[in-house]
């Protein structure tokens, strides 16, 4: 576990504290419990996946993170405050199953959004974007508007917009499933780089196996109906890792073990 | 689809050609032949004989097409400069010429639909011409059938009459251009809009209101608002403001309802992550939703444009002090001076199409995001 | 805490409905009608009494300006009373009956509007199978939707009923009636075509290609693919056509002098300054156009749902 040392200087609360959190869903047929009992706790500088079946409440989760959903039942701190809070913070990064860039808006200014609704000074907000865009290889495009962009560019602005933010902790929901495989690698190696860099937290949110071990430090698998967390497994790979890793025997044993945490949440079906 | 059927319209321009040439252009006077007419005639028959050849022979030539236009506006101008001589007792060579000069044109127009539809500048004149050709072939035509019918002037006025007139009267076109358009229709229109704009900004922060104003808006929308000019008239007097007053309440309604419903149009996703952000509602309202809901109101706009026109000119019908383009109108038309009724009315149509040209330009500019316009 | 979550939740709440909220607003409007009604007819009342020589209590000049003969803005019971006594307390043959009105102009909207339609489905049928009537006639009929085409009603009511009444013999309310319907037709057709044409492009091009795989003949394409697709379009259409019909109509009451129609009352009532019947017109008027505009939406919502496309 070498995230566990990056937190020393800051000798305070975890990212993220679940405690017994439910929360269920009036619908027109009825009310569908969507989480339920979740106990979860994200240290910081942890790259934390949830793994499961569609529908198994993953996204729910990470939007009662975010803020965007109310639990029903249980507690939950992010950065040892409420949600609301951290959100007011602007503690967090976002990231959408889509890339959910403004049409009528360059990428550059895209990535602004945030930052001019932060308030930031002009100068501010154009390194930033600058930077950001870099990071994520689209220099060169600002002044294109999004529409003209390839999905997995699109994605990857929507990623910088939520790192031109400069926040502690990243939420990303499913970023790459919709991207091809070849794309979706490269991704996923930018990605790690970057959480080995700068000591953020991530929570991501994915239904592919090798995604989930590769990345994570630690895997939350999830099975649905209702929506809860069968088993939670820690992953000790080195924080600088390539995509080799995936053909070694303890890559494969992991995968085995969340593979079978899937198989037995699909079980109680049926 | 390849369909490479041959066109008909040469075939029967052929057999008009020939009539053309046997028969008389006076019925009055069995002599008197188009090919008698001086070269011009012979001229003329040997344009649209080629032109034929060529339609019937080479597809998508340009020669064709050049040939096809000479023959048809050649003969149409014959027909045209014949038609003095000939009102009231045009014969059966005359009918053939109009015919066959119509014929080619179609044949034209036939052939130019054919031609690929390229970008840029040529395909924009192409996508021009053929319309154009359409509209001059029905005034062709207009001007031809009501000379030689001697159609009554108080019918249907022939368009040289009409275009003499305007040119004649311009200063009074002018001034109820002024009146109706500039001040009644531009007044109206801009404080309809905005304030339909501004309520619909109000009346979406409450949900109650919403719900129950844009139902009623929508009805309100469909319903003969024009009828309240009389109102108007008692109320704001008879001078362009009472026109105003119409135009405001005609277009007050698209407005709400379309801003209303441009306002909730954004997706859930883009809402969430002005969330995430812990935007303001002001800042999520100028950098999200009016964005969004730029489409809508723009829409609002295109409409309006042409109901703001209608109001104001029907308004009129209803009382003005003596000038403006509806007054002008009703007071021309009792007065049978339908040529000068005509006159205001391609004025209109000329304002109502700039007006919303204009309009649709802005559109274009401010939502050339949106999919419809993409490029 | 988990405990909350066990527990039943409260059955979900039925969407808002909106009855409640058109009805509050409703109210809300009429209240407003009546303030404003006070204001506006404040100094007439005030000075008819002014003319009696009498000084008026706060009450009774409220209740004068609720009562006036030709208010400026009558209050809604006023409008409300004269529709009453001049539907269902008078004779629908009589002049003074505004059944009668809304009749004439009614029959006239309806005949417009039918034959625009036709019209415009001829045209639209036309239109999509004609490249060149394509590229020639619709950026005409597509130009005409922004060009104020209602200016040409009082000519066409004046010269044509000159020419049907004078030339063509026709009765002085057959020639009206004409003409008018011909406004109605023209205004209608243009929206319907448009509306068509759209419509009638509107399937995929793999559903014209299977059409194609049928060797199906391009009547049968139109009817058993072009027109069901075109149908929810040709609805739509025929909403924005049928109000439209109905301006036309009303407007071509205006020149000739007519003496029976929604139009002749709201000119009649302006000539003598009687609000009071302007309007109670124009509430006429307001409700054929919402009953005729419901209908037609009507009958789009129940073919939609046939074809199984409603959602
Ligand atoms: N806004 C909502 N209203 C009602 N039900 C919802 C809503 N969002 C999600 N659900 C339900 O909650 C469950 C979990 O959904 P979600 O979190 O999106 O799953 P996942 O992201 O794992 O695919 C699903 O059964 C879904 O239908
Ligand atoms: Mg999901």
């Amino acid at each position: 576990m070498t995230g566990e040392g990056t937190s020393g200087k800051k000798s305070e609360s975890p990212a993220i504290a679940i405690a017994g959190l439910s929360l269920v869903f009036n619908t027109n047929d009825g009310p569908v419990q969507a989480l339920s009992d979740i106990d979860l706790e994200v240290k910081r500088g942890e790259f934390v996946s949830f793994i499961g079946p569609s529908g198994c409440g993953k996204t729910t989760l990470l939007r009662v993170i975010a803020d965007l959903e109310q639990p029903t039942g249980g507690s939950i701190t992010v950065n040892g405050v409420s949600p609301e809070e951290a959100r007011l913070a602007r503690a967090y990064g976002y990231v959408f199953q889509a890339a959910a860039l403004y049409p009528w808006r360059t990428i550059a200014r895209n990535i602004a959004l945030p930052l001019e609704i932060m308030g930031l000074t002009r100068a501010d907000r154009e390194k930033r974007v600058a930077d950001n865009l870099a990071l994520v290889d689209l220099a060169g495009f600002e002044r294109k508007y999004p529409w003209q962009l390839s999905g997995g560019m699109q994605q990857r602005a929507s990623i910088a917009r939520a790192l031109a933010v400069e926040p502690e902790l990243l939420l990303m929901d499913e970023p790459f499933g919709a991207l091809d495989e070849i794309v979706r690698d490269h991704l996923n190696e930018k990605l790690l780089r970057l959480w080995d860099r700068t000591q953020k937290t991530v929570v991501f949110v994915t239904h592919s196996i090798p995604e989930a071990v590769f990345l994570s430090t630690k895997i939350v698998v999830m099975s649905p109906r209702p929506g809860r967390v069968t088993d939670i497994i820690e992953c000790g790979f080195p924080r600088h890792r390539s995509l080799d890793i995936r053909e070694t025997p303890e890559f494969l044993a992991i995968a085995a073990r969340v593979r079978a945490g899937l198989r037995a949440g699909h079980s109680y079906e049926d | 689809m390849n369909r490479n059927r041959g066109h008909i319209q040469p075939w029967i321009a052929l057999v008009g050609l020939i009539a053309l040439f046997a028969m008389p252009l006076d019925s009055a006077d069995p002599a008197r032949l188009l090919v008698r007419e001086g070269p011009a005639g012979w001229a003329l028959v040997a344009v649209m004989a080629a032109a034929i050849i060529a339609a019937i022979r080479a597809r998508r030539s340009l020669v064709a097409a050049g040939l096809l236009a000479l023959a048809a506006h050649g003969g149409a101008a014959m027909a045209i400069g014949l038609l003095p001589s000939l009102a009231g007792h045009a014969g059966s060579g005359f009918w053939a010429l109009v015919l066959t000069s119509w014929l080619l044109a179609w044949a034209l127009v036939t052939e130019l639909s054919e031609w690929p539809r390229r970008p840029g500048l040529p395909g924009l004149v192409l996508s021009l011409l053929i319309p154009f050709l359409f509209g001059l072939w029905l005034l062709i035509l207009w001007q031809i059938v009501v000379v030689v019918f001697e159609v009554p002037f108080v019918l249907i006025p022939p368009p040289s009459a009409i275009g003499t007139r305007i040119a004649s009267s311009l200063p009074i076109l002018a001034a109820d251009f002024r009146q109706t358009f500039l001040k009644a229709v531009v007044a109206g229109y801009a404080i309809g809009c905005g304030s339909g704009f501004l309520v619909a900004i109000l009346v979406d922060r409450v949900s109650f209101l919403k719900r129950g104003l844009l139902p009623i808006g929508n009805l309100v929308s469909a319903l003969p608002i024009v009828g309240i000019a009389p109102i108007m008239v008692m109320w704001f007097g008879f001078d362009w403001p009472s026109k105003a007053a119409v135009v405001v309440v005609s277009t007050f309604f698209p407005m709400l309802v379309n801003t209303v419903t441009g306002l909730s149009a954004s997706q859930p996703i883009s809402r969430d992550l002005m969330r995430t952000y812990a935007s303001t509602y002001w800042q999520t309202l100028f950098k999200l939703r009016l964005p969004e809901a730029m489409p809508f109101v723009f829409n609002a706009l295109k409409i309006n444009s042409t109901l703001a026109l209608i109001a104001a000119i029907v308004a009129e019908f209803f009382g003005t002090p003596i000038v403006g383009m509806g007054f002008r109108i009703s007071t021309e038309v009792g007065r049978m001076n339908i040529d000068m009724v005509w006159a205001e009315i391609a004025v209109a149509a000329l304002a109502g199409s700039a007006f919303y040209g204009v309009v649709a330009l802005a559109e274009r500019a401010a939502t050339f995001w949106h999919p419809s316009f993409r490029t | 805490m988990t405990a909350l979550a066990a527990t039943p939740h409260p059955l979900p709440a039925k969407p808002k409905g909106k009855l409640v909220p058109v009805l509050v607003v409703t109210l809300a409007l009429i209240a407003l009608w009546y303030v404003g009604a006070y204001f506006m007819n404040a100094t007439l009342a005030r000075d008819a009494f002014l003319r009696a020589k009498k000084e008026p209590t706060a009450s009774e000049l409220l209740l004068a300006t609720y009562a006036m003969d030709r208010p400026l803005l009558p209050a809604p019971h006023q409008i409300v009373a004269e529709i009453w006594k001049s539907t269902a307390l008078t004779p629908v043959t009589s002049k003074k009956s505004l059944v009668y009105h809304s009749w004439i102009t009614l029959s006239a909207t309806l005949a417009g509007f039918l034959s625009g339609a036709l019209l415009g489905l001829i045209l639209a049928a036309a239109i999509v199978h004609v490249p060149s009537l394509d590229r020639s006639l619709m950026p005409w009929v597509i130009a005409s939707q922004t060009i104020p085409i209602v200016a040409i009603a009082p000519m066409i009511v004046v010269v044509g009923y000159n020419l049907m009444n004078g030339q063509m013999g026709f009765s002085t309310d057959t020639s009206r009636f004409i003409a008018k319907a011909l406004i109605s037709t023209y205004l209608s057709f243009f929206p319907i075509t448009v509306g068509l044409v759209k419509g009638l492009r509107s399937p995929d091009t793999i559903l014209v290609d299977l059409m194609r795989t049928y060797s199906a003949n391009r009547w049968q394409t139109f009817w058993k693919l072009r027109m069901p697709a075109a149908l929810p379009f040709l609805f739509a259409s025929m909403q924005v056509a049928i109000a439209i019909s109905l301006v036309g109509a009303i407007v071509g009451e205006l020149p000739t002098g007519a003496s029976a129609g929604i139009g002749a009352r709201l000119l009649a009532g302006s000539y003598y300054g009687q609000t009071v019947q302007i309007w109670s017109a124009l509430i006429a008027a307001s409700v054929l156009a919402a009953l005729l505009v419901w209908m037609v939406s009507l009958g789009g919502t129940a073919v939609v749902k046939r074809m199984g496309l409603a959602r």
